[in-house]
């Protein structure tokens, strides 16, 4: 049947995947981008905290005597106390000689006296934040510049980004994740139209050609455009080849039945013998052929409708009178009566048209091979289950071939004198089976043939 | 009866025109839509034999016409195709029934009368001579009042009589006349019809009369 | 002190190939191949248990305890710091600037409050106030002075008895004394007005504690000023002529630490002893030490541990305060 596309991957797929990675990417964006802030701030925190111990000393230096004295406040360096005990280095220079302090901090020519300068160095195997800056004492006989020099190591620095760090990551994490999920959303939201088309494609019976109304997004215009018009196509094709079938049949059956009314006009003239048999089998071969083109058309029309059964709700009573009525005048031909025993309406879900045409199959056989002045019986039962049950009175079926009769092109031994019934007991059996039941055949206890469906 | 034969095939409207006047009927035959509709409003038809596929349109559109015009007069259509979906949308179109070509006259014949029989509540369709009265519609004979149902062969041996009065039919030709050409029977078969429709008819002025060596023939008085 | 070898000793600082200590003892068996050496201010009583204790199970290591002043202590050290295993001394702040300065070992996971250790390398294991020790027979009707401000009155009042009775640490030789000076005259005036008034009275100068206690159950000294309660609560148990005055107007307590020394070698069984030491060192009146644990004195704040303690051991403001303090107190 239908082959399998070959298969580049997921659409879906592929969008999840692109809208994910840009989330990720994003995510990982914004983590350096907060830490990065975060830790300006942080280390702004710190810069100013050592600007004010750096102030509070320098602004405690005074000279005294001719002597510089520096007699600064507890604060100055209890301010730089911190979660972590950061160490703290500092250095106070007179004229850039060292008066108290650490004397590993290096000096530098960037002092100001307005506003601290910052660097950051490595003392004493550790990385020291550094903040320094200068004033000038005037004093008597002479001006002297005051550098002072706070360091402080950066412990508590990296433990607080440590935490900003985790936290930021962790919103991070959040933000991925709900990112990712709405990316999940937004791809399915996408592709859901798509789905949607395909499903209603799926949906639709073989016949159903129509152009998609439903209103799909602007992308997939042009997918849906074309598809209409294939289906357009499509639609033209199967009309015209329905066409040509008919016209066909036409062109074939309107000849056969002219052959057919001459030799029938022919056969009441003619007396010879001889003659009179050429135009029999003549109208033989004719029936015969008409018989199986039909049988032909009408199995390929039930194996096709099997695949998609237009079940719907038929009363089983109903479409067996109808069809006792309409194979009435032909009954009446052979002073046939055709008994309908019903316990009133049969419903059943099925295609009613496949039904008749084979319960017509199996009444035409039942026709075919009642003798002249008999009954044909027809019989709907509901309980225990739908069953109609055909029979004639007739030869029966061969015993030895009841099962195999029911195989395609098989014809009953006795049947040599009726006109092709090859198919219709397989078609009753297909439209059985597609409706889930079966067909039995048996034969009477005084004789005839018994076609009984199961349904 | 009258039958207006509406069939583009010229052989093929031949070939129905010759076999239905050998049973006795009129056919006027036309090949186009438009040409039907005009003969249909021209003249009476008991009944019309209508082709599908025609030049000028669908078996269809004659249909829609014709129920436009509320014509009661019974239509079989005459099909090539033999789906089930397209018989039965010419029924519910307003056809009375349908044959699929090509079809046994006796199956036209014998569903034309089942057509007739359902419609023609009202039409005069009595057959009399003397004390007899034949419907052959309804397949009712009466002899002095006394009324029987034909059996269909009986009816159809009967009319083959009655369209011919005092004509000799051979067996042979009653054989084909009666049963279909497959079906084996013996000449002889004719005899016990025969017999049936004499026993029917004792007491009436219609007399079957045996010619040996010849075959029948119906004599009134 | 009764284990006292030799009592003068406070200026002692250069080093001689033989340094003469307070006291030195060796703790375990003499042929244990592995030793610490403590360097510690503590007298060498208080510490026997804990080292007693925590040699029980370790034969193969002996101690070496060594015991000198703070300031001493702190030169010792930075002089040398790979000779010592462990630094134990009541100099808050002289033990910060050693640990800030880079010598002190981390050790991790001491099961202490925060205030009660710095940089998990500095670990407090007493919390000990300063104290005014009075002999009770120069207050013959009882009144003890409760605050500094009682004490100026009461040496105001009666500056004959007093005269030449008063003592206080030398804060120029002494690490503790500094420490306390520092922080009481961070906290008061009042601080400046005793020192006054005991400089008019001709204070006596001592660089340890336990010489200050003997002088008062001698009766050399009526009034010692600062003087480390926890000893003097120890002596007061067998001198009841010994009155120990927590003030009440502010109280000065400090914390005594340890830590060990990154430059030596035995580094784990010097980090085992401090984890052993803080174990041992309990609030539970079972203080292997008998001296009161860190969570002692109940909320009562002691000299924090914080980078604020090097501030007085600034070269600049050193000068600053020893020349107030000389002024105030040696006239």
């Amino acid at each position: 049947m239908a082959e399998r596309p070959q298969i580049s991957g997921s659409l879906f797929k592929r969008l999840t995947a692109i809208l994910i990675f840009g989330s990720m990417l994003l995510s990982i964006v914004l983590f350096f981008v907060v830490r990065e802030f975060a830790a300006r701030i942080a280390q702004a925190g710190q810069d100013s905290i050592l600007e004010a111990s750096v102030s509070s000393i320098i602004d405690a230096a005074v000279i005294r005597d001719g002597r510089v004295e520096v007699d600064f406040p507890y604060a100055s360096f209890s301010m730089l106390d911190t979660d972590q005990n950061d160490r703290v280095f500092y250095a106070i220079r007179q004229d850039g000689q060292l008066l108290s302090g650490y004397k590993v901090i290096p000096q530098t020519d960037r002092l100001r006296t307005d506003s601290a300068f910052f660097e950051t160095r490595i003392l004493a195997q550790s990385k020291f934040r550094i903040a320094s800056a200068q004033r000038v004492l005037i004093g008597s006989q002479r001006s002297t510049t005051v550098s002072v020099y706070v360091a402080q190591t950066q412990d508590s620095l990296s433990q607080t980004l440590k935490q900003i760090s985790l936290n930021v990551g962790a919103l991070c994490l959040v933000f991925f994740t709900f990112t990712a999920i709405l990316s999940y959303i937004a791809a399915l939201a996408t592709v859901r139209p798509l789905s949607r088309l395909a499903s209603s494609v799926q949906r639709r019976s073989g016949e159903d050609l129509r152009p998609f109304k439903q209103p799909v997004p602007s992308e997939m215009v042009p997918l849906v455009s074309s598809l209409n018009s294939l289906m357009n196509r499509l639609d033209q094709t199967l009309t015209r080849s329905e066409d040509f079938i008919a016209e066909a049949a036409h062109r074939v059956r309107t000849p056969l039945a002219t052959v057919r009314s001459y030799a029938e006009t022919t056969l009441q003239r003619v007396t010879k013998s001889e003659n009179r048999n050429a135009l029999k089998a003549m109208m033989r071969a004719v029936d015969e052929s008409s018989r199986a083109a039909g049988q032909l058309l009408d199995h390929a029309m039930i194996t096709f409708r099997a695949d998609h059964l237009d079940k719907q709700q038929v009363d089983l009573s109903g479409i067996v009178e109808d069809l006792a009525t309409s194979l009435a005048p032909i009954a009446e031909m052979k002073d046939l009566k055709i008994v309908l025993r019903t316990d009133g309406p049969v419903h059943v879900e099925g295609d009613p048209i496949l039904l008749q045409n084979a319960f017509r199959n199996v009444l035409d056989n039942a026709l075919k091979y009642a003798p002249f002045e008999t009954e044909v019986t027809i019989q709907v039962t509901d309980s225990p289950r739908p069953t109609v049950t055909i029979s004639d009175l007739g030869a029966g079926f061969p015993n030895d071939e009841i099962q195999a009769l029911t195989k395609r092109f098989r014809r009953g031994k006795n049947a040599k004198n009726s006109i092709g019934s090859g198919l219709g007991l397989t078609i009753a059996q297909d439209v059985a089976l597609a409706h889930g039941g079966s067909v039995a055949l048996t034969n009477g206890k005084s004789g005839g043939a018994c076609v009984t469906f199961y349904l | 009866m009258k039958f207006l034969l509406v069939e583009d095939n010229l052989e093929l409207a031949k070939a129905i025109s010759n076999r239905l006047q050998v049973d006795g009927h009129v056919v006027d035959h036309v090949g186009k839509i438009s040409e039907a509709i005009d003969y249909f409003a021209s003249y009476e038809y008991d009944l019309v034999l209508l082709d599908v596929m025609l030049p000028d349109g669908d078996g269809r559109t004659f249909l829609k016409h014709q129920r436009t015009q509320n014509d009661g007069t019974p239509v079989i259509v005459l099909t090539a195709r033999s789906q089930v979906s397209d018989r039965i949308s010419m029924l519910d179109l307003g056809a009375d029934d349908y044959v699929t070509k090509p079809f046994d006259h006796a199956e036209l014949e014998a569903r034309c009368r089942a057509v007739l029989r359902r419609k023609s509540n009202d039409r005069q369709t009595t057959k009399q001579f003397g004390n007899v009265e034949f419907n052959s519609i309804e397949g009712r004979l009466s002899v002095g009042g006394k009324t029987v149902n034909l059996r269909n062969r009986e009816l159809r041996l009967l009319e083959v009589f009655l369209n011919a009065p005092g004509q000799i039919f051979s067996k042979q030709k009653l054989v084909d006349r009666l049963f279909s050409y497959d079906e084996d029977v013996s000449e002889n078969a004719v005899e016990v019809y025969v017999g049936r429709l004499r026993k029917h008819l004792s007491g009436s002025p219609l007399m079957i009369t045996t010619l040996r060596g010849l075959g029948y023939r119906l004599d009134y008085g | 002190m009764r284990y006292f070898l030799s009592v003068i000793l406070a200026f002692c600082s250069s080093l001689c190939a033989a340094q003469v200590w307070e006291d030195q003892r060796i703790f375990g068996a003499a042929e244990a191949t592995q030793q610490l050496r403590i360097l510690s201010s503590t007298d060498t009583s208080f510490l026997v248990p804990v080292i007693d204790a925590f040699l029980e199970d370790r034969p193969n290591l002996k101690i070496e305890y060594l015991v000198h002043g703070t300031s001493t202590i702190d030169l010792l050290y930075r002089q040398n710091p790979g000779d010592f295993d462990l630094v134990i001394s009541s100099a808050m702040d002289l033990q910060l600037k050693l640990v800030n300065d880079g010598f002190g070992k981390q050790v991790d996971d001491i099961d202490l409050p925060k205030s009660a250790k710095w940089r998990d390398t500095l670990f407090a294991f007493t919390k000990e106030p300063a104290a005014i020790v009075l002999n009770r027979a120069a207050f013959p009707n009882g009144d003890l002075p409760k605050t500094r401000q009682d004490l100026i009155t009461a040496l105001r009042n009666q500056p004959d008895v007093f005269k030449d009775k008063i003592a206080t640490y030398d804060v120029r030789t002494s690490g503790l004394g500094y420490l306390f000076a520092t922080q009481d005259a961070r906290s008061s005036e009042t601080f400046w007005r005793l020192m006054e008034v005991m400089g008019g009275l001709g204070t006596r100068l001592y660089c340890c504690s336990g010489q200050m206690i003997d002088g008062l159950v001698l009766g050399d000294i009526a009034v010692a000023y600062n003087v480390l309660g926890s000893y003097a609560e120890a002596r007061a148990k067998t001198e009841p002529a010994l009155a120990v005055i927590l003030p009440s107007d502010f109280p000065t307590t400090m914390m005594r630490t340890i830590f060990a020394s990154d430059a030596a070698q035995t580094n784990l069984e010097a980090e085992a002893f401090i984890r052993f030491l803080i174990e041992q060192q309990r609030d539970d009146g079972r203080n292997i030490t008998g001296l009161p644990s860190v969570m002692s004195f109940g909320t009562q704040q002691s000299i924090p541990l914080n980078p604020a303690l090097l501030s007085y051991l600034d070269a600049l403001k050193r000068r600053t305060f020893i020349e107030a303090w000389e002024n105030a107190l040696v006239q």
